[in-house]
C-alpha cells in the first residue's frame, strides 16, 4: 500500500510533474493490454468455429449436407455419416437430464427449505466437488463398476418385466453388456447433477421472501410454497440451468468413452451400445491418418458438436441472465 | 384443496424423499471416493514415483506421466493466467455496460462450458498439423485454452466486490488506470483472483480428450516440448483399457492421485471465498 500512496501522492520527493509524465506512457501500454486480452478472448471462440469447419470442409464436399443425415460409419468403404452420432450425443444427454432434473429439483428443496444451516454448507460443498471430479474418473468409476452392475443386476431384470412390451419393450432389447446408452446416460447425470442443483439453488436463494412468506401466511405447507411460489418465480433461469447441464452432457468426452459401448449402429433400445461425437472423435481419432478422409470427417463431426452445443449454451445463458442484466 | 391431513402427508414424503436425493448425492461423492482409495491406495508404491511407464510386467510407474503434466499444467498457467486475468480486469473495468464487454462477457460464458475435446481439435488443426507433430507446446496451449475463462469469470467476479469509492479515491488522486488497477483494485481482490487461478490449475489437471490430440502422450522420458509428452489423464486413460492387471492398478493409483489434487485445491479455494464474501 505503500507504493501506492507514495505514487499517488506524486511520488514521495519527486516532482508531481514527473510522476505524471512516467503514468502517461505506462497507461496507454496497460490499457492497450486490458483491451488485447479482453478481444483476445472475443475472437477465440471465432477462431476455434473457422478452425473446425475448415477441417472438416473436404469431408463436406465429399459427403455433401448428406453427412448430416447418413447413419452408416464404415471406414472399409470410407463411407461416413454423423447420424448415429448426433442421435447417441442428443439420446444420452437427454437421460442424463430426465434421471438429474428429479434429483436437483429434490436437493435444491432440502438445501434451501430443510437442511438446517450447520449441514447447508458442508452438503453443498460436497455436491460441488462432485463437479470437480475430473471426467476420466467418473469413466474409470463407471467402467469398472457401474457396468457389471448395470449387467448383473439392473439390466437382467429390466429386460424380463419390460422387454416383452409393445412399443415400451423396444427400449429394453438387447443383451445385458452392462454398458451402452442408459449407462452412459446414468453416468452424465451424475455429472451435470452438481451443476443444475447449484444454480437451482442460487436461483431460489434469490426469491424475494416476503413472496414466501406470504404464502405461509395463507397456510402454505413447505413443499406447497417451493412447488407453488418459489419454483414459478425462478423457473425461466431454472430452464437456463437445465440446458446449461443439457449442454455440459452433450460435449462430455471421457467418462462416455469409457462406458457407451463404441458401436457406430443405430438401436432404439437403453442398452444398446452407441457412441457420441465426442466418444467417436475420441476413439477414432489414432485410426485416421493425416490427409483421410476419415479424419476431415471427425472433424466435421467436430464442427457440428460445437453448432449443437453453441445453440444450447448461448440459450441457456440468454434464460439464466434474462433477469440478472 | 385436499384436506390437511393429506397436504401434511404430501409436504412429510416430499421432504423425505428430497432429504433422500440429498444423502444420495452424498453417497455418490463418498462411493466415487471410496473406489478410488480402495483401488489406488494398495498400487501406490515407491515405484509410482520413480519409474516411467514400462512395458507390462516390469513393473513401471508414472513418473513422466507426472511430470509432463506438471509442466503442461504449469505453462498453461503461465500462459492463460495472465491473459484471463488481464481480460477479467477489462471486462470489471472498461468493458462495463459496453456492448463489446457485453458481447466477451457471453463469448466467455461459452468458451467456459464448451467441450474441451473440441479445444483440442482446435490446436490440432492449428498447431500439430502445419508443425507436423505432436508437442508438449500444443498440449500446454490446448489447456491454457481451458484456463483462460475460468480465470476470466473469476476475476471479473472479484474485482466487481471491490468498492467503485475505493477506484474513485485513487482517480480523484491523480493516478492512472494502471496504477489504480495495480495497486488498489488487484490489491484489494487478489485472494479471489489467485483462487481462480487455482481452481483453474484443478480444472487444467484433470483434463484429459484436448491432450489426445496434442501432447498425445509419451512412454519413453520426454522434458522436451516439442515433442509428444506424457501426462497422468491420458496415461490413465491409456492404462485403465489395457488387458493387464499391473498396468489397471497404476492407472487406479494415478486416478487417485489427480482426484485427491484436484479436490484439494477445490477445498481450498472455497474456504478462501467462502471467507472473502
Amino acid at each position: 500500500m505503500d507504493a501506492t500512496v507514495d505514487s499517488v501522492k506524486g511520488g514521495g520527493s519527486q516532482p508531481i510533474h514527473l510522476a505524471r509524465r512516467r503514468g502517461a506512457i505506462s497507461d496507454p501500454i496497460f490499457v492497450g493490454l486490458l483491451w488485447a486480452s479482453g478481444i483476445f478472448v472475443l475472437i477465440l471462440l471465432g477462431l476455434i468455429i473457422t478452425e473446425l469447419f475448415k477441417g472438416g470442409l473436404p469431408a463436406l464436399q465429399h459427403f455433401g449436407l448428406d453427412f448430416i443425415w447418413t447413419a452408416s460409419w464404415n471406414p472399409v468403404t470410407e463411407k461416413y455419416g454423423a447420424l448415429v452420432m448426433i442421435y447417441g450425443t442428443i439420446f444420452s444427454a437427454v437421460i442424463a437430464v430426465v434421471v438429474a432434473l428429479p434429483l436437483s429439483f429434490g436437493i435444491a428443496f432440502f438445501l434451501t427449505e430443510i437442511a438446517p444451516p450447520a449441514l447447508k454448507r458442508p452438503i453443498g460443498v460436497a455436491i460441488q466437488l462432485l463437479a470437480a471430479v475430473p471426467s476420466i474418473i467418473f469413466g474409470m468409476w463407471g467402467f469398472f463398476i457401474i457396468v457389471p452392475l448395470m449387467a448383473g443386476y439392473v439390466q437382467p431384470p429390466l429386460i424380463d418385466w419390460l422387454g416383452g412390451i409393445p412399443l415400451i419393450g423396444l427400449l429394453f432389447q438387447g443383451p445385458p453388456l452392462g454398458s451402452g446408452m442408459l449407462t452412459a446416460g446414468l453416468i452424465l447425470a451424475v455429472m451435470i447433477l452438481p451443476y443444475i442443483t447449484s444454480m437451482f439453488v442460487e436461483t431460489l436463494e434469490s426469491v424475494p421472501p416476503m413472496l414466501k412468506e406470504s404464502a405461509y401466511g395463507v397456510g402454505a405447507t413447505t413443499y406447497e410454497v417451493y412447488k407453488n411460489v418459489s419454483v414459478p418465480y425462478g423457473r425461466t433461469a431454472m430452464v437456463g440451468a437445465v440446458m446449461l447441464g443439457l449442454g455440459r452432457a452433450l460435449g462430455e468426452t471421457m467418462a462416455v468413452t469409457f462406458v457407451i459401448g463404441n458401436a457406430t449402429r443405430l438401436s432404439a433400445s437403453l442398452f444398446a451400445p452407441g457412441a457420441t461425437i465426442a466418444s467417436t472423435i475420441a476413439n477414432e481419432f489414432p485410426e485416421a491418418p493425416l490427409g483421410s478422409l476419415k479424419l476431415t470427417s471427425l472433424l466435421q463431426l467436430g464442427f457440428i458438436l460445437f453448432v449443437i452445443s453453441f445453440i444450447v449454451l448461448a440459450l441457456s445463458r440468454a434464460l439464466i441472465r434474462s433477469r440478472m442484466d | 384443496m385436499a384436506s390437511l391431513a393429506v397436504r401434511r402427508t404430501k409436504d412429510t414424503t416430499v421432504k423425505a424423499i428430497s432429504i433422500g436425493f440429498a444423502a444420495f448425492s452424498i453417497f455418490l461423492l463418498g462411493w466415487i471416493l471410496w473406489t478410488l482409495l480402495a483401488r489406488g491406495l494398495p498400487a501406490l508404491g515407491t515405484n509410482v514415483f520413480t519409474q516411467i511407464t514400462m512395458p507390462p510386467g516390469q513393473n513401471g510407474g508414472l513418473l513422466n506421466a507426472i511430470v509432463g503434466s506438471l509442466i503442461q499444467v504449469g505453462i498453461a498457467v503461465l500462459i492463460g493466467g495472465p491473459i484471463g486475468i488481464f481480460a477479467g480486469t477489462f471486462l470489471a473495468e472498461n468493458g462495463k455496460g459496453t456492448k463489446i464487454g457485453s458481447i466477451t462477457r457471453f463469448v466467455n460464458d461459452i468458451l467456459l462450458s464448451a467441450p474441451s475435446i473440441l479445444v483440442g481439435l482446435f490446436i490440432y488443426t492449428l498447431l500439430v498439423v502445419p508443425f507436423g507433430s505432436f508437442s508438449g507446446w500444443a498440449g500446454a496451449l490446448a489447456l491454457a485454452i481451458l484456463v483462460i475463462p475460468v480465470v476470466v469469470r473469476t476475476t471479473e467476479d472479484m474485482l466487481n466486490l471491490v468498492p467503485v469509492g475505493l477506484r474513485e479515491a485513487a482517480f480523484a488522486l491523480g493516478a492512472p488506470q494502471w496504477k489504480v488497477v495495480m495497486f488498489i483494485t488487484w490489491r484489494a481482490a487478489r485472494a479471489g483472483i489467485v483462487t481462480g487461478v487455482l481452481l483453474a490449475i484443478a480444472r487444467a489437471a484433470g483434463e484429459t480428450a484436448p491432450l489426445l490430440f496434442t501432447s498425445l502422450g509419451n512412454n519413453a522420458w520426454s522434458v522436451d516440448l516439442s515433442k509428444p509428452m506424457a501426462s497422468l489423464p491420458v496415461a490413465i486413460y491409456q492404462y485403465a483399457g489395457a488387458p493387464f492387471d499391473d498396468w489397471v492398478a497404476l492407472a487406479w493409483a494415478g486416478a487417485l492421485l489427480i482426484t485427491v489434487g484436484v479436490l484439494l485445491l477445490n477445498v481450498f479455494s472455497r474456504l478462501v471465498l467462502a471467507r472473502m464474501n
